[in-house]
């Protein structure tokens, strides 16, 4: 153990230049700290889950014990007798007509009405003065289940005789779906793809699986619910967009909006599991019942079951390519399991088939996507939204229709790369930088990371190798391997869907200098979006002091902390309102000041360093002696372009606001004989548009990276496919990577200019996540010489032990 | 639940006496897991984190007595030369904050198949000293897993200490999970060199219902390495020896499906780490030294 003193694989530095700096101290552009990141690693950070209010009592659910069943009967009288317990509520209990929610279709019980459709399902409600009794009282409620017959696959969901999840369905989608177990299908047929096939020299098809990937947010789902004098009900919960949850809330409780007045608490991870509901309807109903305060904190097993997953997905796929390398056309078939309850079931398929090609030239198309209903957990939101499991599997084939041309992977991808100005395969072009040819040379032209990092003169160092710690291997059967990806995700809400944030912004002078105030209702979730906002306001209003308001409802709609849309649509809105603010101030200025100098009326005027100054830099007045008493306060909704729903028979349409690209190259090493893998490098390129502060995109991108490196090697959600229940519900058998899992992760960004964007800005969250499962998929294939067409690998794959 | 506190061994042994059903908590790493999830939910807990005894451990001629609550973290850093299978057992155990906290005692009381202590402990050789106020005795540690998570401790009984044989040759352990730290074994494997007897012994973690020697494979290795005067000669294994040697590894194992692994994939593996194993310590039994102790 010669070694304790020798650095491990580790990340290390981060070889990674931005540009820095901007005209105002802490504007944009700079790497400005984050406020809550000391508090964070320090554990001094108020979560959702340490909320406390005086009387208060604690909320627990009853959930369904298995996946598919009616309920004959529920009763709670032993529950009920409980001391200390105040309150148990069944669908029976629920205030109004409206019982279900939903975020585009209402079909999830608030309580389960008879019947459950899947393992863990919402059946009642304790309250209590003791979380400990709160769960006791639960688990004495006596439910008895007549269990049903399970869907859990397209063949079982879509068979004559299947049962139907949701019968009598009266959605949008059900009256374009071939079966009613289907949430949603959407087809995109650009060309003709059976003529151009007969162009191909070369033809390569496979099919992929993709599995049940997790948020595995830290901070599990909580919240507080506080009674109201005026009958309503104020509600602190960590989520990812609080007026969506309002608009589902409200109408359950018989209240209107203005009465559920709902404020973030401090939200530890979302990746999109925080877009659905999860406690925040049942804490309300518990509060208004009891009369008093509720607090709700599910464990980490609750947590499984209380949140919706990444679909699980089959991929078809067909590629056919010229002798010299062009692509002719492609055939697709994906297929995504939503699970009992529609969520973002289908947004998803419109993104998985809209992006299904990837960010490569193919003129002749014929794609279909569908979502399940089954038995299977609930999926829905989750970081690179139906992108991730369609790059997994065209980049699989990009390798494949390489190989077979006996060309090199990245030049290939090269050769058929888009650009600006390329017509996506629904017919929408793509109008900024699409650098996807230069990311991908960026990532092939870093120098390999050194062979055999682990030898030393003193032995070998396990941390460096597969297995870790585990002391596997020092050396025996271990082969490197390299595999490149690349990938397109959109930025925003798509298909037509009025995707607007709002922002309030405030301008005043307090003792004696001019400061800003900025309100919006965007859940920061960890992506930094309350410096950035900051940063805007310095930038934008020339001051230093910019305090940010608690997000709440008391403001317009911020839209989701989702589709990699915050600092594009939030950060637009707050550059707009600032940009209104500065307007007025400037109008104060010239009808107080106007006649001081001829440049108030000449001159292009910028807010900078506390005073009004000229484009050419002259100073015309300080702020403090414009604004005197005067507050300046505007809310504003600020809105990207438009887009359009795309076609149901063909697909066409300019659905997407903006796309995102990324790149990487994975270096593995393998250990053949044990199946084990230590993934050395992760090279990222992207282009970002504009970096706004350059530290939280490389945490974007490095988070992202390390997510898409989960799901290639360990994360998956185990379901039972005779049962539909969830087997591993725990952090001891859902496995995300470590920090010696996790490898070096150089980040090389591109700063190409959107000129639609805010600051030419790009949104960069969720397009890392894509590139990197591929990409490591690639290299451990490039290492054994399997074809590996599932992920998670496992080390039952590697050694043919299934 | 009521909560025990003895202030001596003694005390504890008393309360045990009283209430056999109590459960013995140190670390408190393994138990308030099963309490926090319902699993168990004992009538008594027995906290012995006031018996000063159960933290010390002694290094003699022979044995390294070691108490049952010795944290993982002590014998890494100060028992590596003595008992370097522990040593790098205690290296796969958890996290850091987990291995300052739990300690041998605990993986035995549990008796998880997947203790990651189980297959050092048979490998090297040793004896599990328990004490009631009946007396005290020692268990062999090939006869103290019984059964799936039981153990040879009667109801009255407290694990004292663990009598480990001292290394007297190499010893390695290599344990698979899908994760490169802080994992649950899929299956594990333990391997110590005993030249003073010219014996090898083995233990098998995760894969059978209980921790395993692969005695066969023992067995066959003793005879082949006697046969062909390996203990003298130090010459290198032939490959046919290792491979038979492995196969005997695997065909001991046990193991079931389960969403960490599957039987196969286990005893396919145990065969691997079997080898491996036995090359490494035979290798630095050899002198060359190459990768002594595993570097963990």
């Amino acid at each position: 153990m010669a070694n304790d003193t020798r650095v491990a694989a580790a990340p290390a530095g981060t070889p990674t230049k931005v540009t820095q700096g901007s005209r105002t101290k802490g504007g944009i552009g700079e790497s400005t700290l984050r406020p809550d990141g000391t508090l964070k690693v320090t554990g001094e950070f108020a979560y959702s889950s340490d909320m406390w209010h005086e009387d208060m009592l604690w909320g627990q659910i009853l959930r369904s014990t298995v996946a598919h069943a009616e309920i004959v009967s529920i009763d709670t009288s032993e529950a009920l007798a409980q001391a200390g317990v105040y309150a148990v509520l069944t669908y029976e209990d629920l205030p109004t007509e409206v019982k279900n929610y939903g975020l585009e279709i209402q079909d999830t019980p608030v309580l389960a009405n008879g019947r459950v459709r899947h393992h863990g399902e919402p059946v009642a409600l304790v309250a209590a003065d003791h979380p400990e009794t709160a769960r006791r009282a639960a688990a004495k409620i006596k439910v008895e289940y007549k269990e049903l017959p399970v869907v859990t696959d397209e063949a079982s969901a879509t068979a004559p005789d299947a049962p139907l999840l949701h019968p009598g369905r009266d959605d949008h989608h059900a009256g374009h779906v071939p079966h009613p177990n289907i949430v949603h299908r959407q087809p995109i047929v650009r060309g003709d793809a059976d003529e151009a096939a007969k162009k191909a020299d070369v033809i390569v098809s496979g099919e992929y699986v993709f599995g049940m990937q997790d948020q595995a947010f830290l901070g599990p789902e909580s919240g507080l619910a506080v009674p109201a004098e005026d009958g309503g009900v104020d509600l602190y919960v960590a989520t990812q967009w609080l007026h969506s949850d309002l608009r589902q809330i409200a109408p359950v409780l018989g209240l209107p909006e203005e009465k559920v007045r709902m404020t973030l608490s401090g939200v530890g991870g979302a990746f999109g599991g925080r877009e659905d509901l999860s406690m925040q309807i049942h804490a309300c109903l518990l509060a208004l019942r009891t009369g008093k305060p509720v607090k709700i904190v599910y464990n980490r097993f609750e947590s499984f079951f209380g949140h919706v997953h990444r679909h699980p997905a089959k991929l078809w796929y067909e590629h056919g390519a010229t002798k010299d390398g062009k692509i002719t056309h492609m055939r697709c078939r994906i297929v995504l399991d939503g699970g009992a309850y529609a969520s973002a079931s289908p947004a998803v398929v419109g993104n998985a088939s809209s992006l299904a090609v990837g960010p490569y030239v193919v003129d002749d198309v014929d794609i279909e996507a569908i979502a399940l209903y089954t038995n299977n957990p609930p999926c829905g939101a989750m970081r690179g939204f139906g992108a991730v499991q369609a790059c997994f599997a065209y980049e699989a084939q990009m390798d494949k229709l390489a190989k077979k041309l006996g060309m090199d992977p990245v030049e290939f991808r090269r050769l058929n790369a888009m650009e600006q100005g390329t017509l996506m395969p629904t017919g929408q072009p793509v109008d900024s930088p699409a650098p996807v040819a230069e990311l991908l040379r960026r990532i092939k032209a870093r120098p390999l990371p050194p062979e055999r990092q682990w030898e030393s003169t003193e032995g070998a160092d396990v941390r460096a190798l597969p297995g870790g710690l585990s002391n596997t291997t020092h050396g025996e059967g271990v082969v490197r391997g390299v595999g490149y990806a690349v990938g397109i995700k959109n930025v925003g809400f798509s298909e037509g869907f009025d995707d607007y944030s709002t922002a309030k912004v405030r301008m005043e002078v307090i003792n004696g200098e001019a400061v800003a105030t900025v309100h919006t209702a965007m859940a920061e979730v960890g992506q930094g979006g309350i410096t950035v906002h900051a940063q805007i306001a310095r930038t934008e209003l020339g001051v230093t002091q910019v305090t940010i308001n608690p997000a709440d409802t008391q403001v317009g709609s911020a839209g989701s902390t989702s589709a990699s849309r915050q600092t594009y649509v939030t950060g637009g809105a707050v550059k707009n309102s600032c940009e209104l603010v500065r307007e007025k101030v400037l109008e104060i200025g010239r009808r107080k000041l106007g006649t001081h100098h001829p440049a108030w009326a000449t001159a292009e005027l910028l807010l900078e360093g506390g005073k009004v100054v000229t484009d050419g830099g002259e100073v015309l007045a300080d702020l403090v002696d414009v604004l005197e008493d005067e507050v300046v306060e505007i809310e504003a909704e600020w809105r990207h372009r438009p887009t359009e729903p795309f076609d149901l028979r063909t697909g066409q349409g300019n659905g997407h606001v903006q796309y995102s690209f990324a790149a990487h190259r994975a270096v593995v090493e393998v250990d053949t004989e044990l199946g084990l893998v230590k993934v050395i490098e992760l090279a990222c390129a992207q282009d970002v548009g504009k970096a706004l502060n350059p530290l939280s995109v490389i945490g974007q991108i490095q988070g992202g990276t390390t997510q898409g490196l989960g799901v290639a090697v360990m994360e998956e959600i185990i379901v039972d496919p005779k049962t539909a229940k969830v087997k591993n519900p725990s952090f001891t058998d859902y496995l995300i990577p470590t920090i010696l899992d996790t490898p070096t992760i150089p980040v090389d960004v591109l700063e190409l200019a959107d000129d639609h964007a805010p600051y030419g800005l790009r949104g960069i969250g969720e397009a890392p996540t894509l590139s990197s499962t591929p990409a490591v998929l690639a290299a451990i294939r490039n290492a054994t010489g399997l074809e590996l067409n599932k992920t998670p690998v496992r080390p039952e794959h590697l050694t043919g032990t299934l | 639940m009521d909560f025990l506190r003895p202030a001596s061994w003694e005390e504890a042994l008393a309360a045990k006496a009283e209430h056999p059903t109590a459960v013995p908590i140190a670390g408190g790493t393994d138990v308030m897991v099963e309490i926090n999830f319902d699993h168990r939910r004992p009538e008594y807990l027995l906290d012995l984190n006031r018996i000063e005894l159960l933290r010390e451990w002694e290094v003699g001629e022979e044995n390294v007595r070691l108490g049952a609550s010795v944290p993982y973290t002590q014998i890494m850093e100060h028992l590596r030369a003595e008992l370097p299978g522990l040593a790098l057992a205690s290296h796969t155990v958890a996290s850091p904050q987990i291995r300052n906290r739990g300690g041998v005692g605990g993986n035995l009381g549990t008796a998880s198949p997947a203790g990651d202590a189980h297959p050092a402990l048979l490998a090297a050789g040793a004896e599990v000293e328990v004490e009631s106020v009946r007396g005290s005795r020692f268990i062999p540690i090939d006869a103290f897993y019984t059964g799936v998570k039981r153990n040879a401790l009667q109801p009255d009984e407290l694990i004292k200490t663990v009598h480990i044989k001292k290394a007297d040759g190499p010893q390695q352990y290599s344990k698979v999970g899908t994760r490169n730290a802080m994992v649950i074994a899929v299956c594990a494997f333990g391997l110590a060199l005993h030249p003073e007897t010219r014996t090898v012994r083995t233990g098998i973690g995760s894969a059978a219902p209980t921790p395993v020697r692969a005695r066969e494979a023992e067995e066959f290795l003793n005879a082949a390495l006697e046969e062909g005067g390996f203990w003298e000669s130090g010459k290198i294994i032939t490959p046919s020896i290792a491979k038979q040697f492995a196969e005997l590894a695997s065909g001991a194992c046990n193991p079931i499906d389960d969403v960490r692994g599957t039987a196969k994939y286990r005893r396919h593996a145990v065969g691997i780490m079997a080898r491996r194993t036995l090359g490494w310590t035979w290798e630095q039994y050899r002198g060359t030294g190459r990768t002594l102790e595993g570097a963990a």
